[in-house]
């Protein structure tokens, strides 16, 4: 396969950036996406240009590091898998693809398609968590949790943190990553106690990194690579409005 | 080097006890007066992290990653193992302990094993306290599933995540400790060196990967949790950032590196389909259930598999091991595939002009128990076969092959998982410690966690209360000195000009030590190997190509550096291979095999821990043995036919 | 109370704010369509439910000055927002397919400043006279104001009549977003309601707009006529 392809290229924080065009020549359709990015890296280093600077680590969708646009779609066209689990199969002989990284406020870009996502880091720390010290926890049996529970829990638990969704939202919004761990423990008794405190925090700090607010296009669902739900962000809507009229901490 | 393992006294099973009680305590208020860095967010870093903050210790923690929650434990997803015996199956601390201490061939400290399976459950309790969302029966209770051959259900299980989410638990629990300003954290950080002051671990030098800024950063101890090496074999199941560079630093320093050529290399993965590829992954074990391996009869039969019949196939872990057929262990599903491979007998992608693939074929079991029940069973791993390869698992035969998966050697620890040099400690899979010469299923998240949250903890402090020797900051000359040190090689490496890529020179040593130190080792490979890695080495350091500078981000710098640690790395996983001339666990040394061709372990020559001391550049390391006792547990030797 | 002020800026906050004066609007709405389609029963019925309305007094004023804040605190909300969802992007795709976002739930500011358009013009046109100022000065035999010679004439014009009915396509693409979009906003949903929320909005603007629309029609059709209704 031959492509065209069109890329975000940015030196650093500050320079402008620009698209460049690169072809990609003799691709497999077995490689990745991302080995088809090695190939084109390889040959731009051969010739002693940089190579384009991606994040990427585990390589089969869990990490959460990897993180592009392409074709104006959040890790591709396919659903439910992220940028390293495309394959080039998916792809046409002759295509021309568009390569860009997130793009968001609260999401600079350090390098070409690399981005700092320290916010989704802050927006935890303000309270993504049940605090519990380490020793005293009382047995894994002592409380029950129904399954249906414990499987909601699991649904919004399975977010990788990767930014699709923000990247997705034509707001640059981040409920449903707020939402999908907020929810993870709203659905469980261990979370209760600190339920609408964390609800609050976490929003709070969301606000405060400079994310858009949803105005419920549903677009990060389509794009989350976990294909985790939009009610994930009623409940936190629920919870967060609770907390304000009520004052409950 | 002095290798004191410090095992406690008395009975097994009261040795951590006694030794928690016997051990020095910090005085709460001066535990924020010590500061600890923390290489590596993983399962064992994150929980050190959080758990030592709690504590009161002013902690930094450093990850190459973006944010913590990326580290390689995320990966992980059979499950952990707990001695909870909820379904009542007979488990106990003991039966953990023998199964992990047989699992390991007999190569591991029959005190730090007791010790992981003691609080094994207590690490379960913590999670379930963090929200971790465990699978759950219907009643509510926590539900358990048997994994990896054991023969109780200890495995507790979130889906197919569990690595995620024991690590996502983890994260939390730093998370709310970075909040509390008890730890500092530096994401996209790496660990460029080991500052010792008088023979102490003292602190590190590391360069900022978005600006290439060099900073020393002081401490009064220094933790590496900064995981395993698989990636020296270029191709294997971890994570693409996965080095062993921060434990190579610190080998270099003077850290005992303790059974380095222990690799364990899972048999069921998605084989290679081209030169370009660039990582490998694994499919759950459980396919062997229902898949039969095979391959043709005939050496390079390139026919379609349907249209080899069924007398021209060899079914040939049916063959020789007719007892557990499919299901034999890891190891020895792997070897066999490599031999039938080396035949000339491997099917799928032509690569360099080999074939490395057999057929696991679930045609039998599909008109067996229908294709719906096949379905229901592996469904998720099919449609994840079918997204990679392309080929459709229900109708023609998976391509499998091995790879590297998990590495049981590591810096070398004492009971205390302090080093022999005093201040550094080693935790997770970059230790030792607890595998022996193989790891059992859903082991590794156990003992990752049970580093971190319940013996990191308490060790440390005994470290400060006895054995630590005042303040020291970045001023110091020896930061000066070591900077200075990490400097240079990062300019060298920039300066070497030639033209050849850091990922060629890196597939390069993949392919020496996939195919000489890998499933299957001889004396004669290995020094081939030997020469070869320092050959790739030479030339590496005379014909490398780097594009860009050395501020700002620079991934091929990055990979270069790991790539430069690895290359020195190889060879002495190789010295160790080819020393140990029996066979144990993952380590298959043909030289020391049955008549049925089954490994043979040298218990009389070989129970010991081979720890290597670095000698300087281009100087073979020297070898240092600590003895392995077994007072609890009978010495056995596997049998599978 | 300063938590009030600090709700109603934060993020879910203001958009909380925006679907609750939405609902009072749609509230609004739904009771002027309902008075509207009097107009149906002749021009007895419908001149008595008008000058009722009339009669109402401070009580009217009281509606009005409600709805007028409605109107403000929703729109101004919304722009708020607006500017800092533009201001959480400044830098936008080169390439951008929409997955699940419609017209309609991307056009919301757009058709909402259209809409108030159309209220401004719907003002001037019916309750100030501005457009023809002879329209106030109908009377009926008691002398009240005839509001149904009103309506029919000014729908008589087809250019308005078709302003009337595409403003109310508007209105109905902006409801089929927003009415769904509320419930969400506040919280109520369950993925058991999943699909009813989803499809309430819809459902609802259709019914609005086939109401609204059926005045205009009907006048042109001649359906409704000075004489009377059908």
């Amino acid at each position: 396969m031959n492509l065209t392809l069109n890329v975000w290229r940015q030196k650093g924080p500050d320079d402008p950036g620009r698209m460049v065009t690169y072809s990609a020549n003799n691709i497999s359709p077995d490689m990745s996406f991302l080995e088809m990015l090695d190939v084109v890296n390889e040959q731009l280093e051969e010739k002693g240009e940089e190579p384009i600077a991606f994040d990427h680590d585990c390589r089969e969708g869990i990490c959460g590091m990897c993180s592009m646009m392409i074709n104006g779609v959040p890790h591709g066209p396919d659903r439910g898998i992220t940028t390293c689990q495309v394959h080039m199969r998916r792809f046409n002989d002759g295509d021309t693809l568009w390569i860009e990284p997130w793009r968001a406020t609260a999401f600079p870009v350090i390098k070409d398609l690399v981005v700092q996502r320290g916010a989704f880091d802050r927006i935890i720390q303000a309270g993504g968590y049940i605090s519990v010290k380490t020793g005293g926890a009382p047995d894994g049996n002592a409380i029950p949790i129904t399954k249906t529970q414990a499987d909601k829990s699991m649904d919004a638990a399975a977010c990788i943190g990767c930014g699709a969704c923000v990247a997705a939202c034509p707001n640059a919004s981040a409920m449903l990553f707020v939402a999908a761990k907020a929810s993870q423990f709203a659905h469980l008794p261990q979370g209760q106690p600190e339920r609408y405190r964390r609800a609050k925090r976490m929003v709070d700090q969301m606000d405060e990194e400079g994310f858009g607010n949803c105005t419920n296009h549903y677009e990060c669902e389509a794009a989350c690579p976990k294909e985790i739900s939009v009610e994930n962000i009623t409940l936190l809507n629920r919870d967060y409005i609770r907390a304000n009229l009520t004052g409950v901490e | 080097m002095q290798l004191e393992s410090n095992i406690p006294s008395g009975p097994l099973e009261d040795k951590w006890e006694k030794h928690r009680f016997d051990m020095k305590l910090v005085n709460p208020a001066n535990k924020r007066k010590y500061t600890v860095i923390v290489v590596g967010s993983g399962l064992a870093g994150a929980s050190a992290s959080a758990s030592l903050g709690e504590l009161g210790y002013d902690v930094r923690c450093f990850c190459f990653q973006d944010s913590p929650r990326r580290a390689h434990s995320i990966a992980a997803q059979g499950g952990i193992n707990a001695t909870k015996n909820y379904p009542n199956d007979g488990d106990s601390v003991f039966r953990l302990f023998y199964d992990t201490i047989k699992g390991g061939d007999f190569r591991s400290r029959e005190a730090n094993v007791y010790r992981l399976s003691q609080v094994s459950a207590n690490i379960i309790d913590q999670c379930v306290a963090q929200g971790v969302p465990f699978a759950r029966e219907y009643g509510g209770h926590l539900a358990n599933r048997s994994f990896g051959g054991a023969q109780v259900s200890r495995t507790f299980y979130a889906r197919g995540q569990t690595g995620q989410q024991l690590l996502l638990g983890a994260y939390g629990a730093l998370s709310r400790q970075i909040h509390a300003g008890k730890v500092k954290m530096y994401t996209r950080t790496e660990m460029l060196d080991l500052v010792l002051v008088d023979g102490h671990a003292r602190g590190i030098v590391v360069r900022d990967l978005v600006t290439g800024k060099i900073s020393s950063h002081a401490a009064d101890a220094v933790v590496l949790a900064t995981g395993g090496y698989c990636n020296v074999f270029y191709l294997s199941t971890n994570a693409m950032g996965c080095n062993v560079s921060a434990a190579f630093r610190a080998y270099k320093r003077g850290a005992g590196f303790a059974n380095p050529c222990y690799v364990q290399i899972h048999p069921t993965c998605i084989p290679v389909s081209g030169g370009y590829q660039s990582k490998l992954t694994l499919m759950s074990e459980s396919l062997r259930n229902d898949g039969r391996v095979w391959v043709p009869l005939k050496k390079g039969d390139t026919r379609r598999p349907s249209e080899i019949p069924e007398s021209e196939r060899d079914y040939y872990l049916e063959r020789r091991y007719p007892a557990f057929g499919n299901l034999v262990p890891r190891d020895v599903a792997s070897r066999n595939a490599k031999y039938v491979c080396d035949e000339g007998r491997g099917v799928g992608h032509e690569v360099n002009g080999e074939r490395r693939a057999v057929y696991l074929d679930f045609r039998d079991a599909i008109n067996r128990v229908g294709e719906k029940a096949i379905r229901d069973r592996y469904g998720n791993l099919f449609h994840m076969y079918q997204k990679i390869t392309g080929d459709n698992p229900y109708q023609v035969p998976m391509r499998i092959y091995p790879a590297p998966h998990y590495t049981m050697g590591g810096l070398w620890v004492d009971y205390n998982l302090m080093s022999n040099v005093p201040g550094l400690h080693v935790i997770g899979e970059a230790n030792f410690s607890d595998h022996g010469a193989n790891r059992l299923g859903a082991s590794a998240l156990m003992q990752g966690l049970a580093d971190g949250y319940f013996v990191l903890p308490y060790t440390i402090g005994n470290y400060f209360a006895t054995k630590h020797k005042g303040k020291v900051t970045t001023d110091h000359p020896a930061f000066k000195e070591v900077e200075e040190s990490v400097n240079g090689k990062l300019k060298k490496l920039m300066d070497i000009g030639g033209d050849r890529t850091v990922d060629s020179f890196h597939r390069a040593l993949g392919q020496i030590m996939l195919d000489k130190c890998g499933v299957s080792r001889t004396a004669e490979g290995l020094k081939t190997a030997l020469e070869e890695v320092a050959a790739l080495r030479e030339e590496f350091w005379e014909n490398l190509k780097l594009p860009g500078g050395l501020s700002g981000m620079n991934v091929s710098l990055e990979k270069a550096g790991r790539v430069a640690d690895f290359l020195e790395h190889a060879e002495l996983m190789c010295h160790d291979a080819l020393d140990r001339s029996e066979s144990c666990g993952c380590h298959f040394r043909e030289e020391s095999q049955t008549e049925e061709g089954e490994a043979k372990r040298d218990d009389e020559n070989f129970s010991f821990v081979s720890t290597w001391e670095y000698q300087g550049a281009g100087e073979e390391p020297v070898l240092h043995k600590e003895p392995l006792e077994f007072e609890n547990v009978k010495l056995t030797t596997r049998s599978y036919k | 109370m300063d938590w009030v002020v600090k709700f109603a800026r934060s993020s879910i906050g203001a958009k909380a704010v925006v679907a609750l004066t939405g609902a009072g609007l749609v509230g609004f709405v739904v009771a002027h369509l309902l008075g509207n389609l009097q107009l149906f029963a002749g021009p007895e019925q419908f001149n008595n439910y008008a000058h009722g309305l009339k009669s109402l007094g401070p009580l009217l004023w009281a509606a009005r000055l409600g709805l007028l804040g409605m109107f403000v605190l929703h729109i101004g909300m919304a722009i708020r927002l607006q500017s800092m969802n533009k201001a959480a992007r400044p830098v936008s795709y080169q390439s951008k397919k929409a997955q699940a976002s419609t017209l309609a739930s991307r056009s919301m500011l757009l058709g909402g400043v259209t809409l108030l358009l159309f209220v401004l013009f719907h003002l001037a046109h019916y309750t100030l006279g501005v457009v023809d100022p002879q329209f106030l000065e109908y009377k009926t035999a008691e002398g009240w104001h005839d509001a149904y010679k009103m309506t029919v004439i000014g729908f008589q014009s087809a250019p308005v009549a078709g302003l009337y009915i595409a403003a109310m396509a508007g209105l109905a693409m902006h409801l089929g977003h927003g009415v769904s979009s509320m419930f969400q906003t506040l919280g109520l949903n369950h993925p058991r309601y999943r699909p009813l929320i989803r499809g309430i909005g819809p459902a609802l603007a259709a019914l609005i707009f086939l109401g609204f629309v059926s005045i205009p029609i009907a006048v042109q059709l001649g359906i409704i006529s000075l004489q009377g209704g059908a």
